[in-house]
């Protein structure tokens, strides 16, 4: 069969497997573009910004585990797309980026719409590629996912002159089954030695903890963990990437850990005597200060990537490996050692994390009579019966997703957790109702947030991808407002805007459903309205207690046993009435 | 502690800025860099001369090889090994001092390379102090220009770097 570089792209695409690109064209990507066209396997989703197909091509590899794959012209499309690699690359998200690159013979000179793509993107890929020869794309299409896609995943960049996609100049074709990579090895199992002593240590531990994150979620793993927990009875926290990987309304789960964590899901890492820490990468949001952290505890650490241990914190037995096969022979020795997990000391444990998690620190005041953004992540876990996909923006209304909306299980919850990316919600949320049509898919937002990549309401209406978006509009860029207010003496500098969009208008300008509510007894039926329009996108544009801030919190500096709890419960004020 | 990292990496464009991107961008030093091909044209071989703590390194090594085209590495520091750099200064001469200049190049086993009327440029080759000890025996005013490769180095024994 003989292809142009354009074909050759495609049916790569289409040989392997591919579902959906995210796209926007331009003058390097035009032969490409016009390859597309004459195909309807992989079906084309039109953005309105280059930054949304990445976050949407995110969020589509995020819910499925699936890779995304994004396409964009050369210049101002590589690197108005560059936020949403460094995202994935962050969150370890398997990801293909196909640029545009002006043609060979001119790359260097300046030419239109020319930037070194390989070059801006390397800091925050995991490879990328430039290349040069009409008969290398499939083979480099093919290294790009397989590379992607192993190992510990992430964004791979692919950066095709226009030249070699020539109509005219026709090649033989043929997909490579597979790929092997002389330098690319990554490591599957864990060392058999290093997993008997890390058995041994947990089950002589008196005060053990589990702590998992993302990568039990990109590694599958979360049957395996649910089991090995329940096997051991021990309490398990997760992090922010790995909320769902264990389900979070049994009572084996202590919340989740870090800043914005529970009280009891810190104190027990801070008392603790053993800790496994399972597909997370001990991240500063999670461990606070570092001298403070952990000081009684033995570390065990199982990651895929040798890089991510004892890069911040000293581990005493590392496992590099995939976490499923590690855990599955975990759970053997566990099973046959004669040694059990000690439960006096075990009963003892429970008993001091129960009583920390009497202190109740998620409370808050249930009284008010503003909208509460924790009320509405309520709500919205239940008329949705916890068994949405929630995609988030960052910053307040992140958090406070996260602390109430109890992810059962995993993939459902999807958010930029590494990068902070404002803006991934709307995209994302699109990239995963494409993914799953029937699925409900809520967008939990701020009026800061949503007004990053807006523009892509204009793609949920032309792809018909009815979301819902949960905007808690408190008027500020909460998180830091709050921060100001904690730590610059309230002085709110440019934490807030003067002039926010009609957002129900502005909603419906797209064609959507927008509502507005404003008192607390509207939610629920409004949430339940929004839900019961299967065929819409609906904007629920919340006006919440704009003074409200998430709680507790692990301030700068501080270690996880010194944690900033609401002040007194239920009396927050309620100032500035909406 | 100085570690002199020796690394068999793809001889491919943008390799060396891979290589070279991770230290600016995770904050390692890079003291000399030494790069040319193997005798397999499809490898390059870096010797890269860096310092910094235990963790240090072992993250700067950990991240090395993460990185795709990086086939393989070793510290040649944890083991026996042999170093050497080239060195060519390039000296102003006079009657009375060309002949002290040509017996300290034989001192420090140098050859002279090129002779003019009024200079000489010397090669010295050996491990790099011997070439900070051959540059502090020179009068600082007559030296023109100094160019060193940066160390490179090689395991004793039989043991080597290669596929």
């Amino acid at each position: 069969m003989e292809l142009s570089g354009g074909q050759i792209l495609v049916q790569s695409l289409k040989d392997e497997g591919v579902e959906y690109i995210f796209g926007y064209p331009g003058g390097a990507v035009l032969h490409l573009y016009d390859a597309i066209f004459q195909q309807d396997d992989v079906k084309h989703i039109l953005v309105r910004h280059e930054q949304g197909a990445t976050h949407a091509a995110d969020g589509y590899a995020r819910a499925t585990g699936r890779p995304g794959v994004v396409l964009v012209t050369s210049g101002p499309g590589a690197t108005n797309a560059i936020t949403g690699i460094a995202t994935a690359y962050m969150d370890s998200i398997p990801m293909v980026v196909i640029s545009g690159q002006v043609s060979l013979p001119v790359i260097g000179s300046d030419a239109f719409q020319e930037v070194d793509m390989v070059g801006i993107s390397r800091p925050c890929v995991k490879h990328n590629f430039l290349v040069k020869d009409v008969t290398k794309i499939a083979e480099t299409i093919k290294k790009a996912f397989y590379i992607a896609t192993t190992g510990r995943p992430g964004p791979v960049v692919v950066d095709i002159p226009k030249d070699i996609t020539d109509p005219k100049i026709k090649v033989p074709y043929k997909y490579p089954k597979k790929v092997s990579i002389r330098s690319y090895n990554p490591a599957v199992s864990g060392h058999k030695g290093q997993i008997k002593k890390a058995v041994e240590l947990l089950l002589a531990a008196q005060k053990p903890v589990i702590y998992s994150g993302g990568g039990v979620v990109l590694g599958e793993a979360s049957a395996e963990l649910t089991e090995f927990c329940r096997l051991l009875g021990y309490p398990v926290t997760n992090t922010l990437m790995g909320l769902g990987a264990y389900p979070s309304t049994d009572k084996q789960f202590i919340g989740m850990l870090g800043m914005h964590g529970t009280y009891e899901a810190n104190m027990t890492m801070h008392d603790s005597d053993v800790i496994i820490a399972i597909g997370a990468r001990f991240d500063d949001r999670v461990t606070g200060k570092l001298d403070l952290f952990c000081p009684y505890a033995k570390i065990i650490h199982i990651d895929i990537d040798p890089a991510s241990i004892s890069k911040t914190v000293k581990v005493d037995i590392p496992i590099v490996g995939e976490v499923k096969p590690v855990l599955e022979q975990m759970m053997e020795l566990i099973k046959d050692s004669k040694h059990k997990p000690d439960k006096t000391a075990l009963e003892a444990w429970w008993q001091q994390i129960d009583q920390w998690r009497s202190l109740q620190c998620l409370e808050y005041d249930r009284d008010s009579l503003l909208i509460k953004p924790q009320y509405v992540i309520e709500q919205l876990y239940e008329v949705t019966k916890g068994d949405a996909y929630i995609t988030s923006d960052v910053g307040q209304h992140q958090m406070w997703a996260a602390q109430y909306y109890r992810f059962d299980k995993p993939r459902r919850w999807i958010n930029s957790g590494g990068l902070g990316t404002m803006g991934f919600g709307l995209p994302a949320a699109i990239g995963v109702k494409l993914a799953f049509p029937d699925a409900e898919v809520a967008c939990v937002t701020g009026e800061a947030s949503i007004q990053m990549c807006i523009q892509e309401l204009s793609t949920a209406l032309q792809y018909k991808t009815p979301i819902k978006i949960i905007n808690l509009n408190n008027r500020y860029m909460g998180m830091v407002r709050q921060w100001q207010e904690f730590s610059y003496e309230s002085r709110y500098s440019h934490s807030y805007m003067d002039t926010i969009p009609e957002f129900v208008q502005l909603a419906e300008a797209y064609g959507h459903v927008g509502m507005r509510i404003d008192k607390p007894e509207e939610v629920r039926p409004a949430l339940e309205k929004a839900f019961a329009m299967k065929d819409r996108t609906v904007f629920l544009d919340i006006i919440t207690d704009r003074t409200e801030n998430v709680y507790p919190m692990i301030e700068a500096g501080k270690g996880h046993h010194d944690m900033k709890l609401r002040v007194a419960l239920g009396t927050s004020i309620d100032r500035e009435l909406a | 502690m100085r570690h002199i990292i020796s690394i068999l990496i793809e001889n491919e464009s943008g390799a060396l800025s891979r290589v070279a991107g991770l230290f600016s961008a995770r904050g390692y030093n890079i003291e000399s860099l030494a790069v040319a091909v193997t005798e397999d044209p499809s490898l390059s071989r870096i010797t890269l001369v860096t310092r910094g703590n235990e963790d240090i390194i072992e993250q700067i090594t950990k991240q090395l090889n993460k990185l795709i085209d990086v086939v393989k590495l070793i510290d040649l520091a944890e083991s026996d090994h042999i170093e050497r750099e080239l060195m060519m200064v390039k000296i102003k001469t006079s009657e009375h001092t060309r002949a002290e200049i040509r017996s300290l190049a034989d001192i420090f086993r140098g050859k002279i390379l090129d002779v003019t009327p009024t200079s000489y440029v010397v090669e010295i080759t050996g491990p790099s102090e011997k070439l900070d000890a051959f540059v502090a025996a020179i009068e600082p005013e007559t030296i023109v220009e100094v160019v060193r490769s940066g160390p490179t180095g090689i395991s004793r024994g039989e043991k080597g770097l290669h596929l």
